[in-house]
């Protein structure tokens, strides 16, 4: 007998004056919590409920001189938590902020079965705040000056309060109410008022856009890709009464099977009678693509030749043809490699990284730009993909063999004093065989039709040198070699 | 010809719009109508106002301008051969449909695609006006998803992202082979230099300018686009290579496939069959497996013979049951990107599990507690007081993991 009046001595029953006021239940829970009072002995309840430990001890002060720390995160579940409806919730949430004292990490235990509960009772609250932005459905009421939208909603959880100002920003320009069994959110326009539960004799009738709606509903429904369960896992029935387009659903459902099997043995039909007409005025022109087979008769020719390439595999992948880009009566033809991520997705040679280097040093040899081509040797794009980007491939012998084709035919019709090669690969094709670069860098070959190739670097390189010295070495080499090379145009 | 309703356009130019598979309004710039005083905002997340009976969410009001259209694909129910009924919107019945159904809750934006009637210009400006006039006039903060007619001219596109949050152009098949052959009036080239026309555009626009330092604003739901499943022989390995190839080439937001389904007055140039739904949605695992699990599109598929990939099964069950030797995998000591490839792990469950790891060890109860099944998770698996034995090398590990067989039914 003794023991059990201790016992209920120490019980504090606290008594929550809203069910979703934080601020409330923040201040009972700090004055419990610093007096050490632990979670057994506490009753929580909110509103005007009726039970049996009403009489206990008062709250307790704050304990002067504890502190109380919790992270943030705490705080920001619990304000979530606490409109949920389970009766539970308060005590839940003092038994974590209990734990927190000596266990700062708790809440990163997903597994720890209190902390699970939070989480699972966060979400139930978010997910009922996320079907509530999706499911009110607002009727229009009133006319001209008078008109405002009204809705009727039932949430599982106390959520109107921390939901409405979503509607505010959303549906800024209108005046609506939106009534639940668990209080209502008005707005004027201006001003947001949070009041008392509605009954469903307060929600507003139908009005006519929602025939539209059902209109859109039914047609959007493809009934071959019939997925019942998939839409109740999203809609839940309980819903339904609410929603206009809803009481469409079971039929819609009964017919799928007929209305899918009909679209499939229909047999196809004569085409349409303006079909032929259509085909006559718009497609008759454009049906055969240039014949790629036979050299061209210009640059020009060439250019809108290559556009359809199909010479090697390499157009699967890539974007567009980068053809070479200059006057057809520059001095000298530089021949890079292949065009990187920039060149594919602009279509012109030296953009990217690699092309403003080599931008900068033409520049500073006082190469003239007006009076040079720049091309490459392989004109579409190869690489591998990773992600969001788009990593480098070496092309192939293959692959520049058979891109000769365009680089003879641009050097054909140019016909330059000197043509440089522009790393391995460009004189690979240059040349017709594999050429030592840094080996035979700054040389000069005479090909068999007269042609001079100097062969040095790709202005890449310089760009994959980690070393900052080093790659201002290599740079300046390279400005070596474009002075070389404009002495040559000299002479 | 009778004069149409409003109603019955709406019908007519809805049922030709559901075939394609996008609905999503997530991942604008966030915006409200605070200041404006109109209505419509953006937050992020997208929300999916109803769903059909097909499963698929109703976010937004997915219409077209019209279904006239000068093409002939023959997947397509527009079509010019086609003998459905055609109607057209006028620019201010698309207005005020948008406002009405965005006032009421029903959709949280648009989705305009259209026709292509006369020229692609004339269409694309009749689109762009549309959204120029919800934007401006209307101050309709709402979302907007534009579908971009790959030949338009560059202004138009421009306007379009001034506007618009999202907009996407369709790759429409696999291969340009398949494009060729079922819509051979789309040149697939020029759909691709479409496609890298917006990267470039959305990129250049997200570059604060010299002047004013700030954002011009440009389609900041990024650029999306959708082939179709099915309508022609291309296998999973390579439409997967086609994704890869997508992503890395557009930056595209999302791929979107969608299982050829029959239409209404077909095409006898196409499988009249029910869609393929199942391999449908392998593909988007295998879509997510390359975008946030790490695997890379070749593992997917390898092993399988025929490229395809496994219907009883998802892809990452498939890859580990072909995988065995890199199981069973330590839940405490694993790295991430080891436990990302454990089936029955999602992206959560792994962040989940590598945040307890640095407080306390993991047992299989707690396992359990984070995961969605512990039964699929179980023989790859090894956690504190657990060892799954012989359990991942058990010949009947797959049947296990299936379940009963379905039976098949007749039909």
């Amino acid at each position: 007998m003794t023991q059990a009046r201790a016992i209920e001595q120490t019980r504090h029953a606290v008594r929550l004056a809203t069910q979703t006021d934080f601020a409330e239940w923040r201040d009972a829970a700090r004055r419990l919590a610093t007096n050490v009072v632990p979670p057994a002995d506490i009753v929580w309840s909110a509103g005007e409920t009726e039970d049996l430990f009403a009489d206990g001890a008062p709250l307790p002060d704050v304990a002067p001189n504890v502190t109380l720390n919790v992270p943030r995160e705490f705080i920001d579940r619990a304000e979530a938590v606490i409109c949920h409806s389970d009766p539970t919730r308060f005590a839940l949430l003092y038994r974590i902020l209990f734990r927190l004292r000596i266990e700062p990490n708790l809440l990163k235990i997903a597994s720890d079965p209190d902390v699970m509960k939070l989480y699972e009772m966060e979400k139930s609250v978010r997910r009922d705040i996320h079907k509530m932005r999706a499911f009110v459905r607002f009727v229009e009421v009133g006319e001209g000056e008078n008109k405002r939208y009204a809705a009727w909603f039932e949430p599982d959880h106390f959520i109107i309060e921390r939901n409405a100002p979503f509607f505010v920003r959303r549906f800024t320009g209108m005046a609506w109410t939106i009534l639940t069994p668990k209080g209502t959110a008005e707005w004027d326009g201006e001003n947001l008022i949070v009041g008392p539960p509605a009954t469903k004799a307060d929600a507003p009738a139908a009005d006519a856009t929602e025939d539209l709606w059902r209109t859109y509903f039914t047609n959007i429904f493809n009934p071959a890709r019939l997925k019942v369960k998939a839409m109740q896992a999203e809609m839940p029935k309980k819903y339904w009464k609410n929603l206009p387009e809803a009481a469409l659903i079971p039929d819609l459902i009964k017919g799928a099977d007929r209305a899918a099997r009909e679209m499939i043995e229909r047999m196809p039909t004569m085409p349409a009678p303006h079909h032929a007409k259509v085909q006559e005025k718009y497609w008759s022109a454009n049906k055969t693509p240039a014949d790629a087979d036979a050299p061209a008769g210009s640059l020009d020719e060439a250019r809108k030749q290559a556009e359809g390439c199909h010479r090697c595999p390499l157009w699967r992948d890539a974007t567009q043809t980068v053809f070479g880009e200059g006057p057809q009566d520059a001095r000298i033809v530089f021949v890079g490699e292949q065009p990187g991520d920039q060149e594919d997705i602009a279509g012109k040679p030296f953009v990217g990284p690699a092309g403003k280097v080599f931008d900068g040093v033409l520049d500073e040899a006082g190469v003239d730009r007006r009076i040079t081509y720049v091309t490459n040797a392989v004109k579409h794009f190869k690489f591998e993909p990773r992600g969001k980007r788009r990593i480098h491939s070496k092309p192939n012998a293959g692959e520049v063999q058979a891109c000769r084709w365009w680089v003879e035919q641009e050097l054909g019709f140019i016909k330059p004093d000197l043509a440089v090669a522009l790393g391995a690969t460009a004189a690979q094709s240059l040349l017709d065989k594999a050429i030592p670069v840094t080996k035979m860098r700054g040389e000069v070959l005479t090909r068999e039709d007269g042609l001079r190739v100097f062969i040095t670097i790709h202005p890449s390189f310089i760009l994959r040198i980690r070393e900052r010295a080093d790659a201002e070495a290599e740079r300046a080499r390279f400005v070596a070699d474009m002075v070389a090379v404009k002495k040559m145009m000299a002479a | 010809m009778s004069v149409l309703s409003t109603r019955d356009k709406l019908a007519i130019l809805s049922d030709a719009a559901k075939y394609d598979a996008s609905c999503a309004s997530s991942g604008a710039a966030k915006r409200n109508s605070l200041k404006s005083g109109g209505i419509g905002s953006t937050e992020g997340m997208g929300i999916c106002h109803s769903y059909a009976p097909d499963g698929r969410c109703i976010s937004l009001l997915k219409i077209l301008l019209t279904n006239f259209c000068i093409y002939d694909c023959s997947y397509c129910i527009n079509r010019s051969s086609s003998n459905v009924k055609r109607a057209r919107f006028s620019i201010d019945e698309v207005v005020r449909l948008t406002l009405e159904f965005y006032k009421r809750n029903y959709i949280e934006g648009l989705f305009l695609s259209s026709g292509i009637i006369r020229s692609p210009d004339e269409t694309m400006g009749e689109i762009v006006e549309i959204a120029r006039r919800l934007r401006v006039d209307e101050k309709f903060g709402g979302y907007i998803h534009l579908k971009t007619i790959p030949e338009c001219s560059p202004e138009l596109l421009e306007q379009a992202g001034l506007y618009a949050d999202r907009l996407s152009i369709n790759v429409e098949l696999p291969t340009d082979e398949g494009v060729k052959r079922l819509a051979p009036e789309k040149r697939p080239e020029t759909i691709r230099v479409s496609m890298a026309k917006l990267r470039s555009k959305i990129e250049e626009k997200s570059e604060p300018t010299l002047k004013t330092k700030k954002r011009q604003r440009f389609a900041p739901g990024g650029q999306s686009t959708q082939m179709i499943i099915g309508a022609d022989a291309t296998n999973d390995a390579d439409i997967l290579g086609t994704s890869a190839r997508l992503y890395g080439s557009y930056q595209l937001r999302r791929v979107y496939y969608s299982a050829f389904s029959p239409i209404p007055d077909a095409s006898s140039a196409l499988p009249l069959l029910k869609p393929p739904l199942m391999r449908e949605h392998r593909l988007y695992q295998a879509d997510w497996l390359m975008r946030f699990y790490g695997f890379d599109r070749h593992e997917i598929v390898a092993g399988r013979q025929d490229g395809m990939l496994d219907l009883e099964i998802d892809p990452k069950l498939s890859w580990a049951l072909a995988n065995r030797g890199a199981f069973p995998v330590d839940v405490n000591r694993a790295p991430r990107e080891m436990l990302l490839r454990v089936p029955g792990f999602g992206t959560k469950a792994v962040k989940k599990m590598l945040d307890v790891r640095r407080y306390r060890r993991l047992r299989l109860e707690d396992v359990g507690r984070l995961c969605q099944s512990i039964a699929k998770v179980r023989p790859f698996i090894v956690a504190d007081g657990w060892s799954p034995g012989g359990a991942t090398d058990a010949e009947h590990l797959r049947a296990r993991l299936v379940g009963k067989p379905i039976q098949l039914s007749l039909f």
